[in-house]
């Protein structure tokens, strides 16, 4: 019996913690509008994204809860501009990916409305909430699942945020590489136009006087 | 044990206090809106930054359920501002990019609203926090700020990349440029002042004659 019950509330949690967010930020979005969010994560972080979508009703005017029939589009590129999800969900959904290399990610949502009518009155009202790395373990989940007590769930708190850190570290070092890069590169750059740039000077100039010493020369004037 | 349970599942079914931090980007000439529906009396911080583009700033302005605007800035790189809820209702702040003319922005926002959820629903208890609960307590909030650090210094560096890649680009095709200009501009000078003397010298043939 009390497992019956754990099991029932077990699922309801998990229910729950996939459905939309209940205090979620949101914003309107029109028919054929694209709207994209970037997220810069170093590699093997976890992204987990929620929408929630609502059609503004006319007759009604205001908001209706859920539509059927009313999909998203969800497309995340990653930082090489490739596509690594591209997939159509409900009005209510759930994606998630991990990234395999730092950089900027893309996520991307449009409407693709089966039926053109539900969009006659042209608002689309999306409650998004996107949580990166730590932020998407779900403590309570874990503590049941492991058994843990408490104070080895804030320990394992503590350790994920930390490692959190070390990624984003990491990554650190990396796009600070780049930045290096980017800096010499210009340097280099800078270094050689002016020297080339001086020689075509100094060279165009003497071609100048050369070429019309000769000319003026031919001309007798000299 | 089926208590504790219950207890775990009742503050989740009753929806989450959250922060929702967003990159997004914003065309030239647009505004963007985000609303959220708060309950009287949370503390509530909105945080901003521009990422990328033109000069780096934007115009914010956040309104309370009736309209009264709480806080307007035009122009600002970075800011953060917090309130109190006054009231129930759907709170708005807007990032308007209209003052610019063909540069488009990257704008990192995060707002915050009310305090973290509890580790454990059952937070207000009887006996105090042991020490090591309390010091894991003080760890969790000093890495929080270090991983908020973290953030700001990571959209500071976006930043700083951007303005030199940036010039990187700038300085190969001015100096290709300029090196182009320069071949174009002596060649046309000789020409033009060989036919100068070329008329001349006509002139003078058709008097002498």
């Amino acid at each position: 019996m009390e497992m019956k019950a754990v099991v029932f509330c077990t699922g309801l949690m998990l229910l729950f913690a996939w459905l939309s967010p209940s205090q979620a930020i949101y914003f309107h979005i029109g028919e054929t509008e694209k709207k994209c969010f970037i997220e810069e994560i170093p590699d093997e972080t976890m992204v987990i994204g929620r929408y929630r979508t609502q059609l503004w009703d006319k007759q009604a005017g205001s908001f209706l809860p859920s539509t059927p029939g009313l999909g998203m589009h969800v497309e995340i590129r990653d930082p090489d501009a490739k596509i690594i999800l591209s997939r159509q969900y409900g009005s209510d959904g759930r994606f998630t990916f991990t990234s395999h290399t730092p950089g900027e990610h893309q996520i991307c949502l449009h409407s693709n409305s089966s039926k053109m009518a539900l969009f006659a009155g042209g608002k689309l009202r999306v409650h998004l909430d996107i949580q990166v790395g730590e932020h998407t373990n779900n403590y309570p989940e874990i503590a049941a699942k492991d058994k843990l007590t408490e104070l080895q769930l804030r320990v394992r708190q503590l350790l994920d945020q930390v490692e959190q850190i070390q990624k984003e570290q990491n990554y650190q070092r990396y796009r600070e590489e780049r930045f290096r890069m980017t800096s010499e590169s210009t340097n280099q750059r800078v270094l050689w136009w002016s020297i080339a740039q001086t020689i075509i000077l100094i060279i165009t100039g003497i071609w100048q006087m050369r070429h019309l010493k000769s000319f003026f020369e031919a001309k007798k004037l000299v | 044990m089926l208590a504790w349970f219950l207890l775990l599942c009742a503050p989740l079914m009753f929806g989450w206090i959250r922060a929702s931090e967003l990159t997004f980007e914003l065309p030239d000439n647009a505004k963007q809106c985000f609303y959220e529906d708060i309950t009287i009396g949370t503390k509530c911080t909105l945080e901003f930054q521009v990422v990328t583009g033109g000069h780096y700033d934007v115009d914010c302005r956040l309104e309370d359920p009736d309209g009264t605007v709480l806080y307007k800035e035009m122009k600002k790189q970075y800011d953060s501002f917090t309130f109190t809820a006054s009231r129930n209702g759907t709170f708005k702040f807007c990032f308007s990019n209209e003052f610019s003319t063909f540069t488009h922005k990257t704008v990192y926002f995060d707002f915050q609203v009310g305090d973290d959820p509890p580790l454990f629903p059952n937070e207000n208890r009887v006996t105090a926090l042991t020490q090591m609960e309390s010091a894991c307590v003080s760890i969790h909030e000093a890495l929080k700020s270090v991983i908020d650090y973290q953030t700001h210094f990571r959209l500071r560096e976006a930043q700083g990349r951007s303005r030199a890649e940036d010039l990187n680009t700038r300085v190969a095709f001015w100096s290709i440029g300029e090196a182009f200009i320069l071949l174009v501009v002596s060649i046309s000078q000789v020409l033009l002042l060989r036919s100068f003397f070329s008329d001349k010298k006509t002139t003078t043939t058709r008097v002498g004659s």
